[in-house]
């Protein structure tokens, strides 16, 4: 695959026909088809559908894009393409589906390479008949690698092996004028020039279109155990947290699950030895239980009882909105969770709007949830009042998704340290802003 | 007066003159890093207090159009830190403020020439500790090991620089300060902390540093294992990845290494030992002596003919004492010697020494291994004796081919040291002229006038604007003086 052409300048009139040529050329005749509403990002129907079968072919449409100005956004699964702000256009659609597999999986090295559309669940049911595993554990079916990596989405466990952004450790995707590019390798530990991975994880398809990943893997536990325990309070949902993370039980995860109305879940995931498991899940239920007696100042905003399980609860690694409904993510420093909760429930009783949070409070990174019909200017009004606090905790306020009219309306994004670097990279990738343009941070 | 009279004058006013340094015999102590045969002279030294400082050094270079180099401690093995002759050198040792150690939000906050084991004792009384522990700990500064993105014994498990570094202030080539980043996690936008981390300087430089604690384990077994061969000492690795363990650290050394480590720190490993391992593990007390229990039953089956426990942390410190002096100690069996960093896949680790043996009997230069063999991580110690003509040459061959080897078997040309001035050669081997021209847009994105730390990493790169595939006569940069010997 040589460079692209840089005496083609872009042709910025283009008949449909000579246009369905071009691409179907790029990605083949079966592989390509006409937009419909169905295909739909942001409001706007794409003019193509291209199902692209290689990484040569996914190249080759993106130097066509390139060549007549063509707006791409890629899509895996198509379970994310609701979120963020809308692209100022869409003219092509890059699905990757067709570039689903394994290609490589040397268990004894614990590395995987896998096309980037191949389905999360798919490669974990791969990777289980070798008992590995990639260690992410969010419920997204029909979620694409590729998809998942692109919008850094990560699971419960991301307290105990880091999020897809550590777990990827190389990859080949292919730049906006259709160069194929290589960052990192099959090797864990390896630092030869830029950890491209780390850039591409959370771009939104802003930078690149992801072709083929490598992930560090794990081994799949012998056993793990669930722990749960209630907190009438945010003080209370916050000591239980401490409690954990300051001991030594070594948890994979620690969540939390507080639905509107009611108290908040605090549920802790162990993974070890089947022989040590129900008395380290033991020892921690009793730790908890002691942090939870501490806040319990009145029988009201008392807890319940510690519960040992070894299921998950059934709301684990789900985020917690339904469809048409708006999720937001609100991150902090760990010891001022107590803070952004109360944030939660004072934006939410003067909005009107019940918000149900759940997420990695292990970490800090909490989801938000606010059901389908939440009036616009209601949902400003909670991330206005949410954005207002965060100095108090440090963190940030974003959201991720919500009915198409109604993203275009807010300021998705907020605040972003660091901005004007990050334009300068797009500027690089993609001078021509022809991936996912306006859909990033500061209209990247 | 010259441009760069100039220049140490404006710095003086601004810094104060105990902060700049231009006489030429104190400058020449500073003409190296731990890659000791690359030598040059920078042309002006300074020394800033704070990250403001470290900025407004940074700004008038970025004015001056006049290239800089950052260094931490010195102790780099890749030349990421050799000064540039007509640059500035950048050095952080006064830099060396633990800002905070926060046990609640588990992190810290560092100023990046404070000594990567100075963050660990500081968050000893707490209960955490700072993971990243390259073999130099005791000297290496945390802003050198965000540089080089420095991993460990320990990453194993634990990971790298990368994946404990969550803010950054950072100083960008033009000399803006820039926070990413802090104690909370996923701020919005690009991850930006993912290739400031490993730039080794090409990218700008850590003004103050924010790292994840990670809590102290409740118990730590460590054991050393005496094999008869390297090869039944990986099957024994093999074994324990196999059997879905992950200790804390998996080290293999052979017995040139052996032999050299006795010689400078008598460790007391097993005599006669083809190969030794270290392995630990560590976490909840009860799982480590489960686990622990599983590795010795692995080394058992696998030939290992002695085992050692360490009883108490004495023991345990000795085990460690050997290996972390490895490379220091061949001094004591070689006059002279190479360090190397390769990586290749961990399985392919019984051909890779099989083949390091093969090239070091055809040149007739001795091969010391010390590796993480957890993780493919290999450190031959090309040995040779200067003082007998052609026999630098020779080793640098075999050093260069065990490269070559480890890129054939699908690893990386560096693990842990960086690439640097030594190996920016060797990345066209590893990476295509595309994948190449698509990291120096990310140079270009922070750097277009290429002045940080420029010539490292990357074999002639184009300048930012330049059309790629279209490179002949002598680089721009050459040519113009302002950067030399890609």
């Amino acid at each position: 695959m040589g460079p692209p052409d840089p005496s083609a300048a872009p042709s910025t009139v283009s008949s449909p026909g000579s246009l369905a040529a071009s691409l179907s050329e790029a990605v083949g005749t079966e592989h390509l088809r006409l937009g419909g509403s169905g295909d739909a990002v942001g409001g706007f129907v794409p003019r193509f559908v291209a199902r692209p079968v290689s990484t040569a072919a996914l190249s080759a449409l993106m130097r066509a894009a390139t060549r007549h100005d063509l707006a791409v956004v890629p899509s895996g699964g198509g379970t994310r393409l609701s979120w963020g702000p809308a692209p100022e256009r869409v003219d092509v659609v890059a699905n990757t589906k067709g570039m689903a597999g394994v290609v490589e999986h040397v268990a004894g090295d614990l590395v995987v390479v896998v096309r980037a559309g191949t389905a999360l669940d798919d490669l974990q049911a791969a990777l289980a008949r070798a008992g590995q595993r990639l260690a992410v554990d969010g419920h997204w079916p029909g979620a694409t690698v590729g998809g998942l990596v692109a919008h850094g989405l990560s699971g419960p466990s991301r307290l105990g092996f880091g999020t897809l952004r550590d777990l990827l450790i190389g990859a080949t995707f292919v730049r906006a004028d259709g160069t194929v590019a290589h960052t990192g390798g099959k090797v864990v530990k390896n630092v030869a020039g830029y950890d491209l991975g780390k850039l591409l994880h959370g771009s939104w398809g802003t930078l690149g279109v992801l072709a083929e990943v490598v992930f560090r893997l794990h081994p799949r536990p012998p056993a793990s155990r669930w722990v749960t325990a209630t907190a009438g309070t945010p003080a209370g949902a916050s000591a239980l947290v401490q409690a954990v993370v300051q001991s030594q039980a070594v948890a994979v995860a620690v969540e939390l699950d507080r639905p509107p109305q009611g108290p908040a879940a605090l549920t802790v995931m162990l993974e070890g030895p089947s022989a040590t498991i129900d008395a380290r899940a033991a020892a921690l239920g009793a730790r908890l239980a002691t942090a939870a007696h501490s806040f319990a100042t009145s029988p009201r905003n008392g807890s319940s009882p510690i519960c040992l399980s070894d299921l998950a609860p059934p709301w684990w690694g789900r985020l917690p909105v339904d469809p048409g409904g708006v999720l937001i993510r609100a991150t902090t420093e760990l010891d001022a969770l107590p803070l952004l909760l109360g944030a939660f429930d004072a934006a939410s009783e003067a909005t009107g709007l019940a918000a149900h949070a759940r997420g990695s409070a292990g970490v800090g990174s909490l989801m938000l949830g606010l059901p389908a019909g939440a009036a616009p200017d209601a949902v400003a009004d909670l991330v206005s009042r949410l954005r207002a606090g965060t100095g108090r905790w440090n963190g940030s306020v974003v959201v991720l998704d919500g009915p198409p009219g109604m993203l275009g309306t807010l300021d998705a994004w907020g605040p972003v340290a660091g901005l004007e670097l990050m334009q300068r990279v797009k500027e690089q990738f993609d001078p021509g802003r022809i991936l996912s343009p306006g859909r990033f941070v500061g209209g990247i | 007066m010259t441009p760069m009279a100039a220049l140490a004058e404006t710095l003086r006013s601004a810094l104060g003159s105990e902060a700049v340094i231009d006489d030429p015999q104190r400058r020449r102590t500073y003409e190296c890093d731990g890659l000791a045969h690359y030598k040059v002279t920078p042309a002006l030294v300074v020394l800033p207090t704070t990250a403001a400082e470290l900025a407004t050094v940074v700004r008038a270079c970025a004015a001056g159009g006049v290239p800089f180099v950052a260094r931490g401690s010195g102790t780099g093995l890749s030349g990421g830190a050799l000064p540039h002759a007509d640059g500035v050198l950048i050095v952080t040792s006064r830099m060396r403020r633990i800002v905070e150690i926060d046990p609640s939000n588990q992190r810290a906050v560092v100023e990046p020439g404070v000594v990567n084991l100075d963050v660990t004792r500081a968050a000893g009384p707490y209960g955490y500790y700072f993971a990243p522990d390259p073999s130099s700990q005791q000297v290496c500064s945390v802003g050198g090991n965000v540089a080089e993105n420095s991993g460990g014994a320990h990453c194993l498990k634990y990971g790298f620089t990368a994946n404990h570094v969550t803010g950054l202030r950072w100083v960008t080539p033009q000399g803006d300060l820039v926070a990413i980043g802090g104690k909370a996690p996923d701020p919005p936008g690009y991850d930006l902390l993912g290739v400031m981390v490993g730039s080794e300087g090409t990218l700008g430089i850590a003004g103050e540093i924010t790292v994840r604690l990670t809590r102290s384990p409740e118990a730590v077994r460590t054991l050393l294992a005496g094999f008869e061969s390297t090869d039944a000492a990986g099957a024994a690795v093999s074994a324990i990845i196999g059997a879905g363990l992950v200790p804390a650290a998996i080290e293999m050394m052979d017995a040139l290494a052996i032999e050299a480590a006795e010689a400078a720190v008598h460790c007391g490993y097993p005599a006669g030992a083809g190969a030794v391992l270290v392995v630990e593990v560590d976490g909840a007390a009860a799982d480590a002596t489960h686990e622990f229990d599983d590795v010795m039953r692995h080394c058992e089956e696998h030939g290992a003919f002695e085992l050692r426990v360490a009883a108490d942390d004495r023991e345990r410190a000795l085990i460690w004492k050997g290996r972390k002096s490895a490379f220091a100690a061949v001094g004591r069996i070689s006059p002279d010697y190479i360090v190397q960093d390769g990586v290749i896949p961990r399985t392919a680790l019984p051909e890779a020494l099989r083949r390091i043996a093969a090239l070091s009997a055809a040149a007739g230069v001795r091969v010391a291994n010390v590796f993480h063999a957890g993780d493919g991580n290999l450190h031959p110690l090309v040995l040779f004796d200067d003082a007998e003509e052609g026999q630098a040459e020779r080793a640098e061959e075999v050093s260069g081919a065990i490269l070559d080897l480890c890129i054939e078997l699908g690893g990386s040309i560096t693990g842990e040291h960086g690439v640097g001035s030594d190996k920016a050669r060797y990345m066209p081997r590893m990476f295509s002229d595309d994948d190449l021209d698509t990291m120096q847009l990310v140079r270009c994105a922070f750097d277009p006038e290429g002045l940080s730390n420029p010539g490292k990493v990357f074999p002639t790169p184009r300048l930012c604007g330049e059309v790629p595939g279209r490179r002949s006569g002598p680089h721009p940069l050459v040519s113009a003086g302002v950067a030399d010997s890609f």
